[in-house]
């Protein structure tokens, strides 16, 4: 297995509308992608196919040389997703959210390893407070300690920077550049495309889920 | 990683919601009020006729435990797709099917809970009698909400991204829980008023079968509901 993902002349369609038409593209293991384009232009249907979260309605999507469709379970164990949606349960607080999770990936050592990660994305100071009084920026900073409870081998970034503030940026960088020392093959989808190259070698530009040169 | 088992899913989706609901109350507050109040309804149209009372009781009993569970069934799919979280757990990864079963048993509990506590303003307000079989009739209750709950958890989650999934949800699930519903009541009066015709068996032999069929229904089409092909 030498690539991340394989996407062989995928669409997507939602309705009558393409959201993605005919892309074809290979990410190899280990390498970081940023994924450009405007609103509506694809970025976070693909993302979301890549997660699995969605299939393609035409063409062939395999992740680590397996079929996305057909090892869904599988594969998800080592893909993780932030996405717009937080995946945040209001109700609870941040290390309840977290314990549903490291219940989920049985995680050994739960209350430990929520601590340290808390203290990695620096809201430790807000462990027992439902994310219901969280901003947005704190949101996004429980959603990718998510992703990292996973230690996934792809990790799909849709936006990372939105609603951080200047020091949840860097932080947000350290954290990305963390996970590329770690091996893990990243897809960066951000407007903010000098930030975005600063942290990735490849570039993918949608524009009306096609694919086209910068 | 290792993909999690459909125990410790089922486990920790129950946990998860129940954890909601006592830090919120909010599901059990306003079910409880609402069973009331159309207990009481039903209790003050009928007047003061014990005899009648005690004759229609069961009916009015469940339709309370009905009404109070379209709210119940909303809320509990409501907490899910709130930020997507339903697909956060999806993609953990946790099994759609193992997350129907967490999601249908918590529904069970949380309405098992509110005929636990309408039951005593029940027999207050028509004047029953359940000192005999009392036992059986909490056995019936509980086999009554597992009835709404296994269709009543695979329909929520169809109508939770429809606009107007609250008036949806009675529209889907009303008409598929008349068996179920005619089991409930018909075998909470055999215990209410005596079963001299040995009719129990055979309404709990309908619920038990309606139980059966639904909850592997809702065990096999779940994924098909949540899962985008």
């Amino acid at each position: 297995m030498t690539t991340a993902f394989e996407i062989r002349d995928v669409s997507k369609r939602f309705g009558a509308r393409w959201a993605v038409a005919r892309l074809t593209y290979t990410l190899p293991l280990g390498q970081s992608l940023l994924l450009t384009g405007h609103n509506g232009s694809g970025k976070t249907t693909l993302l979301r196919m890549l997660a699995t979260a969605t299939f393609p309605t035409l063409g062939e999507l395999t992740l680590f040389g397996r079929d996305a469709r057909e090892h869904r379970d599988d594969l998800r164990t080592d893909i993780g997703l932030l996405s717009h949606a937080s995946f945040l349960y209001e109700d609870l607080t941040a290390a309840q959210n977290l314990d549903v999770l490291a219940r989920l990936i049985g995680l050994p050592d739960r209350e430990r390893a929520i601590a340290q990660m808390l203290e990695r994305v620096g809201l430790v100071s807000r462990t027992d407070s439902p994310v219901r009084q969280f901003s947005a920026g704190m949101r996004k900073r429980l959603a990718i300690a998510r992703l990292l409870f996973k230690a996934p081998k792809l990790a799909l970034l849709d936006e990372p920077f939105g609603e951080l503030d200047p020091e949840g940026i860097t932080q947000m960088e350290g954290l990305i550049r963390g996970l590329q020392a770690q091996g893990t093959s990243i897809v960066l989808a951000t407007h903010l495309v000098e930030q975005g190259q600063a942290l990735t070698t490849l570039r993918l530009h949608l524009e009306n889920g096609r694919a086209v040169s910068a | 990683m290792q993909r999690p088992t459909l125990f410790s899913v089922l486990v920790t989706v129950i946990r998860k919601d129940l954890l909601i609901e006592w830090r919120t109350r909010a599901r059990i507050n306003a079910l409880v009020f609402f069973a009331i109040a159309t207990l009481l309804i039903f209790s003050f149209a009928l007047g003061p006729d014990t005899v009648l009372l005690r004759k229609n009781a069961p009916g009015y009993l469940w339709l309370g435990i009905l009404f109070a569970s379209v709210l119940s069934l909303s809320e509990s799919m409501r907490i899910e797709i709130e930020n997507s979280a339903l697909d956060g757990v999806r993609l953990a990864p946790a099994s759609a099917r193992a997350i129907y079963l967490g999601k249908a048993i918590g529904n069970t509990l949380m309405l098992w809970l509110l005929t636990l506590v309408i039951l005593p303003i029940a027999i207050a307000l028509f004047d029953l009698s359940v000192r005999e079989g009392f036992a059986r009739l909490l056995g019936i209750l509980f086999l009554g909400c597992a009835a709404i709950s296994a269709p009543g958890t695979l329909y929520a989650a169809i109508a939770a991204n429809a606009r107007a999934r609250d008036v949806l949800l009675p529209l889907l699930l009303f008409p598929v829980l008349i068996p179920g519903l005619l089991a409930s009541v018909k075998a909470t009066g055999v215990i209410l008023e005596g079963d001299v015709m040995h009719q129990l068996g055979s309404w709990v032999g309908l619920l038990s079968a309606f139980n059966v069929l639904y909850w592997s229904l809702g065990f096999a089409l779940f994924p098909r509901v949540i899962e985008d092909d």
